[in-house]
């Protein structure tokens, strides 16, 4: 049985069509690379999946479970967001550790799971500074870091390595990789990038050929 | 700019002079006059003696905070709803916020006292219930200016994150809200704190502002001293609050990445639908319900629904043959002359210093905020200050008919400034520079490039002052004297009589300056929508979806 599943999904705004008749699935533990044009609707389906859009028709599956209905909340499905979306008025350590917070973890706990995963994406002894004094290769593995702290069985990725240079970028994307095998976790990978989606994801899947 | 192409010192001296001398004597001598006369042991301990000085003080302090707090929890969800939602008849939301902000404070205690039924007339609650109503527009204006171009994202990130709906408010929404949060509840403060109007028409012995006091000391019963060391007590408070926000502001503001413009969508799911509609139309119906009161009581005379308040407007009679001092259609005249003059000096002075603000820098700055000063020091004090201080020969200027409109002017310079100073600094340097290059002098260039940008500026701030002076209460209660009285001051006087023809003759006088009010409120609007629909110059500005989707 399929891990996650887009079922024949419509979104439009305000009259404009984005997708139509949409679908994708993927089974458990499976990388796919979601490639196309921007304003193909990548980012509005990893939306859909994400619950932040609420599509017009259509479903959005998770082991069976029909979730189109389900806030974004109650999903356990994790985002890496474009432009990382830090949350400012926190820490590094505190934004590693919301996710748990959410959950319910105590405060000592929290804080030692944060401090793991920071380490584990490199940035030992981070914990505490500004986000804003971050790097643009750091703030990235700290949205990564903040995301697979909750450990989701879903991750989605609305082009996490886009903006950087070209080296940091390719070494970004090994790291990714590794990390995602290494959680088995089942991921989207939404990217206009061929070498990325190589790298990355076990399937590559164009939008134009989901997307009727 | 290259300094060599800069405009000459001496035309800059020139233009600075006129309105540096005018803040000078009719705001900062009076100003000082004050101070002088609350420097005085016995003024002070006589003023600090007194209970009723501290009842007066109390008072003044929980109600503002009351006052601030309400607005800002009942504002947060039509600030929401309007930052983040496109919906049929947004713009007309904003507007009705709007106009009820911009209506003259005497109005709105009318209006509360046509709406509130007579047990709730003259108490606390029908002060705050009016503040509250009054300022929405301050919390919609102000925070949702911020939460507009807040990124929708970093919320949707902390939900992916397990934070439910509400938990992203508190842990997310509302600490990164926090700069504006703060600029507003000080703004709203401020506002309650020194509240005159609304208190004069809704307040009571027991509801005094230390405005009201030092209005009551000084007029009516002749302690100059003590009014005087009222007067600046409320100075500091203002002072001190004012300084604090600033730098609460500067500690909680964070590097954060807003959106280049506001973005809004529309409501896709039917709870979205239906708490836009809701808090829209909630919020619509609680501004205009007191408007609609007012009028609808214009109508209601003691032998039932008619229109002798309209039509006997100028026939004051309390019984037949005893005449009330006041005659409402000569303070419509009254109003219009005062507004005509205050209008004029406020953008020939207004026009002047903006040139000169926008032309230099430090100087420049100095002038900008001395000309704010009085906006943010309270009409009453500068209406009492002026009072004080020309009262003797050879500047004893009481009975000159130029003193209101100056009082007037003081008030109103502020927004032809920001208006037309924001404009002067938005013209590109390029376009004097191209002028000097085809051999204009830098004076020359300034005057053919510079200076046409003014005229729209000031037709939006010659309506806004034109608002400002029909609607000033606080300086006038002071220096209107006995025949010269004003509209605010009519409906004060007519509104307090309760049940009676005269009373519902306030509130047909009330009804006309909320009309005239929002007409020139509108003129404002529209001016400003041409300004926004130049078109625009650059192509490849469009945004990338429009031209690459599918």
């Amino acid at each position: 049985m399929s891990q996650l599943i887009v079922d024949h999904v419509d979104v439009s705004f305000e009259g404009a069509t984005v997708l139509v008749d949409a679908s994708l699935s993927l089974e458990r533990g499976e990388i796919v690379a979601l490639l196309g044009a921007s304003g193909s609707g990548k980012s509005t389906l990893l939306r859909v999946v994400a619950g932040v859009i609420a599509p017009d028709a259509g479903t959005v599956r998770l082991a069976g479970t029909d979730i189109t209905a389900l806030p974004t909340h109650r999903r356990g499905i994790g985002m890496v967001f474009q432009d990382n979306q830090l949350f400012p008025h926190l820490s590094v350590g505190d934004n590693v550790a919301f996710g748990l917070e959410m959950a319910g973890v105590g405060k000592t706990e929290r804080r030692l799971e944060a401090d793991a995963w920071l380490e584990r994406v490199g940035l030992a002894s981070l914990a505490d500074r500004d986000v804003s004094d971050l790097s643009g290769g750091e703030a990235k593995r700290v949205a990564m870091a903040r995301t697979l702290a909750t450990r989701p069985e879903v991750v989605l990725l609305d082009e996490p390595l886009t903006g950087l240079d070209r080296e940091l970028h390719d070494q970004l994307a090994l790291e990714v990789a590794a990390l995602l095998v290494e959680l088995s976790v089942t991921a989207i990978l939404v990217t206009h990038d061929h070498d990325e989606a190589a790298t990355i994801a076990g399937r590559v899947v164009q939008m134009a050929d989901i997307n009727g | 700019m290259n300094p060599i192409n800069a405009l000459p010192r001496r035309v800059l001296a020139a233009l600075g002079v006129a309105p540096v001398v005018a803040l000078l004597m009719f705001f900062f001598w009076p100003t000082a006059t004050l101070l002088a006369r609350a420097i005085d042991t016995e003024a002070l301990s006589s003023t600090f003696g007194r209970r009723g000085t501290w009842n007066v003080v109390w008072f003044t302090l929980w109600q503002a905070v009351v006052s601030t707090v309400v607005t800002l929890a009942l504002g947060l969800a039509p600030a929401y709803v309007v930052a983040r939602f496109e919906f049929t008849g947004r713009r007309l939301l904003v507007a009705v916020l709007t106009a009820v902000f911009v209506m003259p404070t005497v109005v709105m205690g009318a209006a509360f006292l046509a709406l509130l039924p007579d047990s709730l007339d003259r108490t606390a609650w029908a002060v705050i219930g009016a503040h509250v109503v009054f300022n929405l527009a301050v919390v919609v204006r102000t925070v949702g200016v911020f939460w507009e171009r807040l990124p929708a994202d970093i919320e949707s990130a902390a939900a992916t994150l397990g934070a439910s709906p509400w938990r992203v408010f508190t842990t997310i929404t509302l600490p990164l809200l926090r700069p504006a949060l703060l600029a507003t509840a000080s703004i709203v403060f401020v506002f309650t704190f020194t509240s005159f109007g609304v208190v004069r028409v809704l307040g009571a012995p027991g509801t005094r502002t230390i405005e009201v006091e030092v209005w009551r000391r000084a007029t009516q019963l002749g302690e100059i001293g003590e009014a005087a060391v009222l007067s600046i007590l409320q100075l500091a408070v203002l002072g001190a609050t004012l300084g604090w926000s600033s730098l609460a502001q500067r500690r909680h503001s964070r590097a954060l990445d807003l959106e280049p413009a506001a973005v809004r969508r529309r409501a896709r799911t039917g709870i979205e639908k239906r708490r836009v509609g809701l808090v829209s139309v909630t919020t619509a119906l609680v501004c205009v319900a007191p408007l609609t009161a007012l009028a609808a009581r214009s109508f209601s005379t003691p032998s039932g629904w008619s229109t002798a308040a309209w039509t006997r407007l100028g026939r004051t009679e309390v019984r037949p043959g005893i005449r009330l001092g006041l005659d409402p259609i000569a303070a419509l005249g009254n109003s219009v002359e005062n507004a005509a003059w205050a209008t004029l000096f406020a953008v020939l002075f207004g026009a002047i210093a903006s040139l000169a603000i926008a032309a230099s820098r430090r100087g420049g700055r100095m002038l900008d905020i001395g000309l704010m000063l009085p906006l943010g020091t309270s009409a009453v004090t500068i209406g009492f200050g002026m009072l004080i201080t020309f009262d003797q020969a050879p500047f004893d200027w009481r009975a000159e008919w130029w003193l209101v409109p100056v009082g007037h002017a003081l008030v109103a310079t502020p927004f032809v400034v920001r208006t037309a100073v924001g404009v002067l600094r938005s013209v590109d340097p390029d376009l004097q520079a191209a002028a000097t290059t085809l051999g204009a002098s830098p004076t020359r260039a300034w005057l053919a490039i510079v200076v046409p940008f003014l005229w729209r500026p000031l037709a939006v701030g010659a309506a806004l002052a034109a608002a400002v002076s029909l609607g000033e209460f606080g300086a006038t209660s002071f220096l209107s004297r006995s025949g010269g009285e004003t509209i605010p001051i009519a409906i004060e006087q007519l509104v307090g009589r309760t049940g009676s023809l005269l009373q519902a003759q306030g509130y047909a006088l009330a009804t006309m300056l909320a009309a005239i009010t929002i007409l020139l409120v509108v003129v404002v609007d529209s001016t400003g929508q041409m300004q926004q629909r130049t078109p625009p110059t650059r192509l490849d500005a469009l945004p990338v979806d429009q031209t690459g989707r599918r």
